[in-house]
């Protein structure tokens, strides 16, 4: 089980982001430290604004910041040059998102596939492993079937499939519950803490959706572009 | 991720029906109008094609083939003395008007070619024998003039008409290329046409040339002027001539580049700018691959194939439609239609340039794309 003592996935140190220019200039990371570890799964939460998808997409890499260092598996990741950084999380990180944002013209087993092809798997390897994905998230027999015929449940699941499809190390997730009704989106972090959560992969996660707070091992508080507290969850047979 | 850029074109059925039928009409615009042009073109250098000739010599100040200025006859033995002139004929062309027998009168362009080896004859004969026309009277037709003086049953074989209230005969009836102006043509023997022209003090319009076998004509047409003073070119040079007089002197030029100018607008317009809705409405999915770690050099190369992809299918529908109404209504030559490779692959480029221009608009946009659009 995931203890503080083992060493972090991720390392945020000092972390600073603004938005605009001038008067108009919007401090919104004002200046965070913080740890994931391996194999655990951290949610972190807080009001609307208070700076939670920023800091997501900083511990991704997708957005640069402007001071302080995120080093992630052991790599810089704020100083690498974009084109290295781009490569880096392709090969390191899955996505999960609350529009889902699966390619409405592929199959769910072509959508799941995505991330191999864009490793350089050959289409029908790819794709063979999409589908033994999908069977892991209950959609097995959906495989052949577009996003626009499946329910959103279904969709989400699509998208945790992909997200993981080539063994991410770090998993993001933006409100991936934030698009289901209560009883689907307990079902989804069900699947995301029953498929997704490895000895050798951490889970983030961006809700403020109370409902499942439950679901992770630390909560992190996000006031105003600082983190306020970070809180293990005490749960069965581990507290 | 070829196949994914294949796969979200294709998905999105109706943009990518939207950019297909532009692109189709685009095409075909371009590549009907720019081989109706052509053919046009071709047209106007018909009385140099049809008498198949090399050497062409006249005054100098000539402006094109029809715009005959009659030289002294004995230009014929002067370019005959041009060392590397294998032979030289006299050939007369002048207006005339034909009177039917059943009283319609014709503007004609009467054609005289020289007796004894009758050069400059039209090559394919429908009816009757060319040679014939060293009969009494006898005059030789194309299926043109048939059409126009009324018909083949007001214009066959036997058929007697007048030339300046001298008897004329058809023998025979000539297949050629269809003129500019579409004035009749008629073909008679030199000495003859001099007798059906009222009298003039210089009635020889060209001398019709050949250099001998091994000499460049170029070379041969620039001894003749050089020795002559008159002007002297080859069949190819008198065509560009005639062309460059046309293109000058009448708005077709800018007639037709205006229409093709157009077609090329409207492809790109409609190109580019479904091209970029299609990028924008799916922005996420974009952004998406980006997250996940596609570049931007990769996903520049899925939206220049999507654009390739789609362009050289309208170019295939475009060209194919173009051609198809060039076979249906140009059918037999009565329409300007040549479509040549050249125009085609003129037209290629411009569709290349059409769907680089769409595809680099979408590309600027990603390129400027931050992947954390797929967290808001």
């Amino acid at each position: 089980m995931t203890t503080p003592t083992q060493p972090a996935a991720v390392r945020a140190r000092g972390v600073v982001k603004s938005f605009g220019h001038g008067d108009t200039q919007v401090m919104v990371l004002k200046g965070i430290d913080l740890d994931i570890y391996q194999g655990e799964m951290l949610l972190l939460v807080g009001e609307s604004g208070g700076g939670k998808t920023t800091l997501l997409s900083a511990l991704a890499g997708i957005l640069d910041i402007d001071e302080g260092h995120i080093d992630v598996l052991g790599i810089p990741l704020s100083e690498l040059p974009a084109r290295r950084r781009t490569q880096f999380r392709g090969e390191t990180m899955g996505f999960i998102y609350q529009q889902f944002n699966l390619l409405q013209a592929l199959t769910a087993a072509e959508n799941v596939a995505v991330p191999l092809l864009i490793q350089n798997l050959g289409r029908r390897e790819a794709v063979r492993r999409a589908r033994l994905m999908l069977e892991r998230v209950g959609l097995g027999d959906r495989t052949e079937f577009l996003p626009k015929n499946l329910s959103g449940g279904q969709q989400q699941r699509i998208a945790i499939a992909r997200a993981l499809v080539n063994e991410p190390r770090l998993l993001i997730c933006d409100e991936p519950t934030a698009a289901l009704d209560g009883p689907n989106g307990q079902k989804i972090m069900e699947l995301i803490r029953e498929v997704g959560r490895s000895p050798d992969r951490c889970v983030v996660v961006v809700t403020h959706d109370s409902r499942i707070f439950n679901f992770g091992d630390r909560i992190a508080h996000l006031t105003d572009g600082r983190i306020d507290s970070i809180d293990s969850i005490a749960r069965e047979g581990t507290a | 991720m070829n196949y994914i850029a294949l796969k979200m074109l294709f998905g999105d059925r109706a943009k990518y029906l939207m950019l297909l039928c532009g692109l189709t009409f685009a095409m075909m615009l371009i590549v009907q109008q720019g081989s109706i042009f052509w053919g046009l073109m071709i047209w106007s250098q018909s009385s140099v094609s049809n008498l198949n000739v090399p050497i062409w010599v006249t005054d100098p100040g000539i402006a094109q083939v029809d715009e005959v200025k009659p030289i002294a006859d004995t230009a014929v033995d002067r370019v005959r003395s041009v060392p590397g002139v294998e032979w030289a004929v006299p050939l007369y062309k002048g207006l005339l008007r034909a009177r039917l027998s059943n009283g319609e009168y014709h503007q004609i362009t009467l054609t005289g070619l020289e007796s004894s080896t009758l050069i400059g004859r039209p090559a394919e004969v429908l009816e009757g024998r060319i040679e014939d026309l060293r009969q009494p009277d006898a005059v030789v037709v194309d299926q043109w003039t048939v059409e126009r003086m009324g018909g083949p049953e007001v214009i066959k074989i036997g058929t007697i008409f007048e030339l300046n209230d001298k008897l004329a005969r058809v023998v025979a009836i000539a297949k050629t290329q269809k003129s500019f102006t579409n004035i009749p043509v008629v073909y008679t023997t030199y000495e003859r046409a001099l007798r059906y022209v009222p009298r003039e003090r210089r009635t020889l319009s060209y001398v019709l040339a050949k250099a001998k076998d091994g000499l460049p004509a170029e070379e041969v047409t620039a001894r003749i002027q050089a020795e002559t003073g008159l002007g002297a070119f080859t069949s190819e040079q008198f065509g560009w001539k005639t062309v460059r007089w046309v293109l000058k002197n009448t708005g077709i030029g800018v007639n037709f580049g205006t229409t093709i100018l157009l077609g090329f607008i409207v492809g790109m317009a409609i190109a580019s700018q479904t091209f970029y809705l299609f990028t924008v409405e799916n922005l996420r999915q974009f952004g998406a691959l980006k997250a996940m770690g596609t570049s931007t050099a990769t996903l520049a190369r899925m939206i220049l194939l999507q654009a390739y992809t789609v362009g050289l299918a309208g170019y295939g529908l475009g060209v194919g439609l173009a051609s198809l109404f060039g076979y249906l209504a140009a059918r037999g030559g009565g329409l300007p239609f040549v479509e040549t490779w050249q125009l085609l692959v003129l037209v290629l480029a411009a569709l290349l340039a059409i769907c680089t221009f769409s595809a680099l608009i979408s590309i600027v946009k990603l390129a400027r794309l931050e992947p954390a659009i797929v967290f808001r």
